[in-house]
């Protein structure tokens, strides 16, 4: 009987969504070298190109990671900018310059996103708030704590810190290894843990996963407080880029909608427990060649919003084609 | 062609009526399974086409085809001898084509009475959607079809199993339909409800229309079909008249051999009790539930659908919270807030409605049955495929699990299938108590067997197990002793010893010993 003949197969956990990443940094590739060589600017497909090209990934990368993580267990989280902003702004006012602060000002602020991710995930799994409303307001109250209480709170990053943005062993900038060291924590948590497994079933149905004696609260918890962290580590990354922290941070970089349009671009499906991080990445990678594209052609800055928006429509365009053979 | 019934081949229907709808050489594969293979179809005026087949014999993806939900690869379909196509349901519907889906696809949070005309909306004159008529024509359809108390301003959300399932029903009759498609109706129904399913399916084929019927059933298929197709892995392996066929053969022309209907005897040696309940209150749903459950027995709860055994079971998963009692395991008293709590003393429940609540589409069947036993197959946290696949293996084949293979989307497994991988993931818990919510709904009549004689060995090896069926041969076959509960209240605990099907159909309905 065909019950002898159930095999194994060759698709594992981790592997199944790689397709999609693979498309999608194919089409950055794509992109990047078209516009390096119409433009006459070769150069840029050099190693410090290439390293250019990899920081302007790092902090939607890092939010991004934290983001895929609420949006697989079926959140999301709209408060990432807000919290970024608040990281970067606290940060360099607890260092004040200061060498001695910055594993303090650091712990402040990961304790700082901690809560943020636990209101947020509290909201949401215990209270029974959407997730959209309820880490909109979170974001809200947190930018405007930080516009109130900005005029107080100035500061700049020790220079120790702020160095570690600049620094590039073997000539891979620091900030990149890091984000390449979190996003496979990420990967590995995601595709070779229980508790990756328990996400995607939370994720995918939650009723089902109750019924299978999960503790679904926990599980969004969980991932909206990794989000958060995500966002923390990115504000840290930027003050000590630009050596202070601003309220408007986060809210410049849109870091909130940009975050879930590279999820999704990265075949992570909104309704949760389908994707991972490394289409995640392969999202930011094509966000950060289109930008370097744009700026290699001096094309305005408005134009370059048209065509992501546009990029955000055609991924989900694709995707949903993709799954109607699917649906029974 | 591919018929084996040589015998009942001819279409020798006495009156000799012309075909209302004709499939011919209809052929759909999916990813390495061919669902259908070159099947010719016939559906006449006036009479019930029963389609019988193993689970994943590929009926539902027929009934998928008619209705415009799938485009078979090759083949055509004519109705009154004139080809059509069904680019879209909503085509399908148009050309007279309704069905009742084996996964009904209602939307829990709108009213019955929208839920049945969503998509045929009665409109008024100035082209608005009209209520009044909305509403009526709803409670007409439900009134014909015996559930006149199912308001039509009720949330869908607020119906129990049994209910929805008429509102899918109401649904599809509520089309003005000459093709009514029944994928296994009856799985979610009383015995009462039924009764008045077939009356209409009566009063339909009176009127002229063509019903298809899909069961696993013989007893119904027998009591309401006027013939039979059989499909075997995509093909059509037989056809004919059906009171003339002999129910055998036509068990042998699906699964390719004979099936025995006997239930396998296990030996009853109960040990120590395992599970005590005692006084177990809900304010609305059961009332005062008091048993007790040994090591090694399988304890049958019997009664109609509403009787409130599900609701029971629910309370000790820790899904619903009792109002008072207590529920006593390996003599520790506990009381599961949550379905998490009851798994991790020992208490599993296979829920009766395992399409939503069973399975999470979308991933591989293999994930599916490890889900809850991943505390075993990884080591600190960390997953070990090897030992997943192997758990799955092993349960998967013993239940006779029929897929191309265990990566395979659970989503996509045949109805049947499904339900056997949520049997096998509980199974795999290695639980101390293993409660069975209408264990064998849905699974075809080998693959029943199978579960039988799985559930025999692991109550031989020690398991308790309570089983919830409204299957009279099946409580009857399995139990070692069985409670009868009667509208949230037991009416008695019965020794399954010289019992009589009667005897327990009348106290499961309160006609005799009654006294309100
Ligand atoms: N969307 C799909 N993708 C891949 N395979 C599918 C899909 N739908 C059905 N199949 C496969 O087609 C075959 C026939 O399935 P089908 O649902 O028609 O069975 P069935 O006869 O209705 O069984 P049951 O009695 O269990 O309901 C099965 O092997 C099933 O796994
Ligand atoms: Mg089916």
């Amino acid at each position: 009987m065909s019950v002898d003949t159930l095999s194994s197969g060759r698709t594992r956990r981790g592997f199944r969504d790689l397709p999609v990443p693979l498309v999608v940094i194919a089409l950055a590739a794509f992109i990047y070298v078209t516009a390096a060589l119409a433009t006459g600017q070769a150069n840029q497909i050099s190693l410090t190109g290439l390293s250019g090209l990899l920081q302007r990934t790092v902090a939607l990368g890092l939010v991004g990671l934290g983001q895929t993580f609420a949006i697989l267990v079926g959140s999301i989280d709209l408060s990432v900018a807000a919290l970024i902003s608040t990281v970067a702004v606290l940060a360099s006012y607890l260092m004040q310059g200061d060498a001695g602060m910055i594993v303090p000002a650091i712990l402040a602020c990961l304790v700082l996103a901690l809560v943020v991710g636990v209101i947020n995930g509290g909201l949401v799994a215990c209270w029974g708030i959407n997730p959209l409303i309820a880490t909109l307001s979170t974001g809200l109250i947190l930018q405007g704590a930080l516009a109130a209480g900005f005029t107080y709170l100035g500061g700049r990053v020790a220079p120790e810190f702020q160095a570690l943005a600049y620094q590039a062993p073997f000539g891979v900038p620091l900030p990149v290894l890091l984000l390449a060291v979190l996003a496979i924590v990420a990967w590995f948590v995601l595709a070779k843990t229980r508790f990756g497994a328990h996400l995607y079933a939370v994720g995918g149905n939650p009723d089902g996963a109750k019924l299978a004696g999960l503790r679904v609260e926990r599980f969004v918890l969980a991932a909206h407080v990794i989000a958060s962290l995500g966002a923390c580590v990115a504000g840290l990354y930027l003050a000590a880029r630009l050596q202070s922290g601003t309220p408007w941070i986060g809210r410049d970089g849109v870091y909130d909608l940009e975050s879930i349009a590279i999820v999704v671009i990265g075949g992570t499906a909104l309704s949760g427990g389908k994707g991972g991080v490394l289409g995640t990445l392969a999202g930011v990678l094509l966000f950060a060649s289109l930008d370097a594209s744009f700026n290699m052609f001096g094309v305005d800055a408005f134009l370059k919003q048209v065509l992501r928006g546009a990029i955000v429509i055609a991924a989900v365009a694709v995707y949903a084609v993709r799954n109607k053979g699917h649906v029974a | 062609m591919t018929d084996v019934a040589t015998s009942h081949d001819a279409p020798a229907s006495p009156t000799a009526v012309a075909p209302l709808l004709t499939l011919r050489g209809i052929s759909k594969s999916f990813p390495g399974v061919r669902a259908l293979d070159d099947v010719s179809l016939e559906i006449y005026p006036g009479q019930v086409t029963a389609l019988i087949g193993e689970n994943g014999a590929g009926k539902s993806t027929l009934v998928k085809i008619l209705t415009g939900i799938y485009q078979p690869d090759a083949g055509e379909i004519a109705i009154d001898g004139r080809p059509v196509e069904f680019g879209s349901p909503h085509r399908a519907a148009q050309q007279g084509i309704t069905a009742i889906h084996q996964e009904t696809v209602l939307f829990d949070e709108i009213s019955v009475a929208e839920n049945i005309h969503l998509g045929h909306a009665p409109r008024t004159r100035l082209g608005l959607i009209d209520w009044g008529a909305i509403r009526g024509g709803a409670r007409k359809v439900l009134a014909s079809m015996g559930a006149g108390h199912i308001a039509p301003e009720t949330r869908l959300k607020e119906l129990s199993i049994a209910n929805k399932h008429l509102v899918g029903v109401a649904r599809a009759l509520s089309i003005d339909a000459r093709i009514v498609i029944m994928d296994e109706p009856t799985a979610a129904l009383s015995y009462k409800e039924i009764g008045e399913l077939f009356t209409l399916i009566e009063m339909l084929k009176a009127d002229g229309k063509g019903i298809l019927f899909i069961s696993h059933k013989f007893d119904e298929i027998y009591r309401i079909s006027d013939r039979y197709a059989v499909f075997r892995d995509g093909q059509k392996v037989g056809a004919g008249m059906l009171p003339e066929t002999p129910q055998a053969e036509i068990v042998k022309m699906m699964v390719g051999r004979s099936v025995d209907q006997i239930f396998p005897k296990h030996v009853a040696a109960p040990g120590e009790t395992v599970l005590k309940v005692e006084d177990l209150s809900h304010p609305t749903e059961f009332d005062g539930i008091d048993f007790e459950l040994r090591r090694g027995e399988i304890l049958g709860f019997y009664g109609l659908v509403g009787a409130g055994r599900s609701e029971v079971m629910q309370a000790l998963f820790g899904l619903t919270r009792p109002s008072r009692g207590s529920i006593v395991l390996d003599g520790q008293a506990i009381t599961p807030q949550s379905p998490a709590d009851a798994v991790n003393a020992g208490i599993v429940y296979v829920p009766e409605e395992r399409g939503k609540q069973g399975v999470v589409i979308g991933l591989p069947i293999f994930e599916n049955v490890s889900l809850p036993s991943l505390k075993r197959t990884s080591l600190h946290g960390v997953l070990r495929l090897k030992e997943e696949f192997d758990l799955a293996r092993a349960y998967t084949e013993r239940l006779d699990l029929r897929a191309s293979s265990l990566s395979q989307d659970v989503g996509t497994l045949s109805g049947g299938n499904q339900q056997k991988v949520v049997i096998a993931k509980w199974l795999a818990t290695g639980p101390k108590v293993i409660i069975l919510d209408e264990p064998t709904k849905g699974i075809d009549i080998g693959s029943k067997a199978a579960v039988h004689q799985f559930m025999g060995e692991l109550v031989a090896q020690g398991l308790a197990v309570i089983m919830v069926s409204s299957e009279l041969p099946e409580v009857m076959g399995m139990s070692d002793r069985i409670v009868v509960m009667r509208e949230g209240r037991m009416v008695t605990t019965l020794e399954n010893k010289d019992l009589s099907a009667e005897a327990l159909v009348s106290a499961a309905a309160g006609i005799r010993g009654e006294d309100a």
